[in-house]
């Protein structure tokens, strides 16, 4: 029986994790004053569904929270009592419980009984507690010996809800609209769960996040941005299905082997001209621009708007709002930016980081702002959109800027190279060095000084750039730029002696051709070269990557150095030749072979022969010159 | 664990293909061979053992190719038309092996595999399966998989770091 059951319990795990994640963006939006009953029964079928799917896999753990809390919620949708801010935290609290459950049931972490029981009581003491106030009917008996621990809560608890019930608030107009909208079906087509891909692209979006705004008991959110979005997405959602990343990778595979099969027949047939070739000519072009589309389709496939790392933001500025004492409203735009999937995963630890750190450090408490005649709720903005080829993510917020001053006194104070002349983007710059902060205190949340570096060392992993805009007193603005893709890259094609290497576009700044002049030498064996005044270190690529039996490459021929930046330093690569600018689908080396230093990975040219990509960070970082050399 | 149970447990496969290296015969066990073809123009790849020949395209996939002959000092090193890799398929990995040529496929008994006597060999004795004698030839039984994932062939990564 168990061995039966054992193959479904990763869809169920699944399912239940977007169950979890549905339960909370709806939660989060669901409005406390004027609940939409749509809302409120996805909120309970997303519970119900749990309870179900506990149930039959024998879960009872999680059955037993889910009981409790659908009980309530069923009570809550059928109007018997009213919703309070204490019931959405209880309710929050149930679904971090039933995920801490879920995850041991996977095999990860472990379950605190105590906050197992701890919510289970404070759902049924709230359930009593209503039912004891004044117009409602007595259902429930108490069981459990512990809700008197929770009673002083829910003296309070219910004037407060009684209060809101007051008719003067006089938001119910306003409010009544935006969230009105119906959407069945919706607790069943949150897809965006790991490891799996959604078709179409377009996706559903939980209403609840629609919102994307947590401030918490603001009654008129001043941008609803999402609207015009919905009926697409209902759309999106009924024609979707759940396809295994590993068949959408092997897709990808082989469209890549067509392309570049296709690349082959182009270089094979290029000197068959006149009239007898003219169809086969006409033909290849044909082919050519055919798997060509079929690439960009496929790779689009893999694509995932950036909405399901979004989702996850306004929990925690709730979390975080509350816990500090700040007023904040997360304002989310361009949600629906496709990223590819293997970025979309890495890219929410940092985007947490940043968020925490506007936050904290950022926005000011609410008397602060107040005195500088702001308004007291401050904005934490995520926004993502597609420029030049990639996606940039901006987080920025109208806190109170980065204190240049500090900044440098702490960086002399940790021994940082620095002096007062640097300009705003140098300054800005030092946070990201290794045990930066200027947190005068550390807290909870941030200020270890463990965090820009490694939020920095993240996105370069990804292939992207991270800078940051400062202005004191008006906010900060952090601007990551990322590749589309990880399993495409442009890259430069440069020669050395007969091997090709491929160099990524993206670190990539500009091309000089070496000359006696521009070239200097330091203690005969590092090697400087001049560009526009300014010193970087040169590296011969052929010596960096010896290979037996190519011949000397430096300095009898006149070879060409390409500028490349990599964790802030600029390098220049000597190479023979450059061969020309190429999209490359990128291949691990590691499936057969090992990681090799230096080198990212490898790529497959026209010819069918094997290129190696260079990872320009090792390069820059084994130049042992000072990194800046401003003349 | 020693030779002898080696042949117990592990030789029950019992066809080989057979491939020269210098004037010796080796065999491998013919299940872990995907393919065979000719020997062409590799990427190489700097920082490695001579041996590590480079990287070959294989129909998509990142393939190193070994060459046997330099890793043993055995043989002449040429790559010509006649130059044989051997492309192996180990537990989801592909490797090839350049070797001197192949012979032909043998099936053998349990009977006609002889436990390794100790003695130094090129090859460690503790890559052995065996010795195989089939007429007046000896084959040299290789277990191949244990040869290339030893750490000496430099192909995996030493210690798993992730």
């Amino acid at each position: 029986m168990s061995i039966d059951l054992s193959q479904f319990f990763q869809v169920f795990f699944d399912e239940t994790e977007e169950h979890l994640l549905a339960l909370e963006t709806l939660l989060l939006g669901v409005d406390r004053m004027a609940p939409v009953g749509e809302d409120l029964n996805a909120i309970f079928r997303a519970v119900h569904s749990i309870k179900g799917g506990s149930a039959t896999f024998g879960f009872n753990d999680m059955t037993e929270v889910t009981h409790v809390l659908e009980n309530l919620l069923d009570r809550v949708r059928k109007s018997e009592i009213i919703l309070t801010e204490g019931m959405i935290n209880a309710f929050l609290e149930a679904g971090d419980v039933l995920r801490m459950q879920l995850a041991f049931h996977r095999g990860q972490g472990s379950v605190d009984p105590g906050a197992v029981q701890g919510i289970q009581a404070k759902l049924t003491a709230l359930a009593s507690a209503v039912d004891s106030a004044p117009n409602s009917n007595v259902t429930s008996s108490v069981e459990n010996s512990s809700v008197s621990v929770f009673s002083g809560e829910i003296k309070q608890k219910v004037p407060e809800s009684v209060a809101q019930n007051d008719p003067g608030d006089g938001f119910f107009e306003s409010l009544g609209e935006a969230p009105s909208e119906p959407d069945p079906g919706y607790g069943f087509f949150v897809d965006l769960v790991p490891p799996v891909v959604t078709f179409p692209v377009s996706h559903s979006e939980p209403v609840g996040s629609g919102q994307g705004l947590v401030g918490l008991a603001e009654p008129d959110p001043p941008e609803r941005i999402f609207r015009g979005r919905r009926a697409t997405d209902q759309i999106g959602a009924d024609s979707s299905i759940r396809v295994n990343v590993e068949k959408v990778d092997q897709l990808i595979n082989l469209v890549g082997e067509l392309v570049i099969t296709q690349a082959m027949l182009a270089q094979a047939s290029e000197h068959l001209e006149g009239v007898r070739y003219e169809h086969l000519q006409m033909a290849l072009r044909q082919l050519e621009r055919n798997s060509r589309n079929l690439q960009e389709a496929i790779l689009s496939v893999r694509m995932l708007p950036i909405s399901v790392v979004f989702n996850r933001f306004p929990r925690l500025v709730r979390d975080l709002t509350t816990r500090l004492g700040k007023q904040v409203e997360l304002k989310v735009l361009g949600e629906s930016t496709e990223l590819d999937k293997g970025l979309i995963e890495k890219i929410s630890d940092p985007l947490t980081h940043l968020i925490r750190n506007s936050i904290d450090h950022g926005i000011e408490m609410p008397e602060q702002r107040h005195a500088l005649q702001k308004p007291s709720f401050g904005t934490v903005t995520l926004n993502a959109y597609h420029r030049g080829g990639a996606v940039v993510i901006e987080v920025s917020d109208d806190g109170g800027g980065l204190p240049r001053d500090k900044i440098l006194d702490k960086a002399r104070e940790q021994g940082l190279p620095c002096h007062d002349a640097m300009t705003d983007a140098e300054v800005w710059n030092l946070v990201f060095e290794p045990g930066f902060s200027t947190a005068d205190s550390v807290t909870e949340i941030s200020g270890r000084g463990v965090g820009m570096d490694v939020v920095k060392r993240n996105i370069h992993q990804m292939g992207g750039r991270i800078e940051i805009d400062s202005t004191v007193g008006l906010g900060t603005r952090t601007t990551i730029r990322l590749p589309l893709t990880l399993a495409i890259l442009d890259g430069l094609l440069v020669a050395v002696g007969e091997q090709v290497y491929v160099l990524p576009l993206i670190s990539i700044l500009e091309s000089v051709q070496l000359t006696s002049e521009n070239l200097r030498t330091i203690s005969g064996d590092g090697r400087l070269l001049k560009v526009r005044g300014e010193y970087v270190p040169l590296i011969v690529l052929g010596e960096k990557f010896p290979v037996p039996g190519d011949r000397s490459l430096f300095p009898e021929s006149p070879p060409i150095a390409v500028i490349v930046e990599a964790e802030g330093r600029k390098v220049a690569v000597c190479v023979d030749a450059l061969l020309g600018q190429q999209q490359v689908v990128i291949k691990s080396l590691e499936t057969h072979f090992r990681k090799l230093v230096g080198v990212s990975g490898a790529t497959i040219l026209g010819d069918g022969r094997v290129a190696l990509i260079v990872d320009p960070a090792p390069l820059a970082h084994e130049s042992q010159f000072s990194p800046t050399g401003v003349a | 664990m020693t030779n002898q149970n080696n042949l117990t447990s592990e030789v029950t496969a019992n066809e080989f293909l057979v491939f020269t290296l210098g004037s010796e015969e080796y065999g491998i066990d013919i299940l872990k061979v995907q393919e065979i073809r000719g020997y062409e123009s590799v990427t190489r790849i700097a920082n490695t053992p001579d041996f590590i020949k480079g990287v070959i395209n294989l129909r998509g996939e990142i393939v190193p190719i070994v060459d046997l002959r330099v890793r043993f000092h055995l043989g002449d090193v040429r790559y010509d038309e006649f130059t044989v890799v051997i492309i192996l398929h180990l537990v989801g990995r592909l490797v090839g092996m350049v070797v001197e040529g192949v012979s032909d496929v043998l099936t053998l008994t349990p009977a006609q595999i002889r436990p390794v006597p100790d003695f130094a060999a090129t090859l460690d004795t503790h890559y052995l399966m065996g010795l195989g004698t089939v007429d007046q030839r000896m084959l040299i039984l290789v277990d191949i998989e244990r040869l290339v994932k030893s750490e000496d062939m430099a192909l995996i990564e030493k210690t798993v770091t992730e």
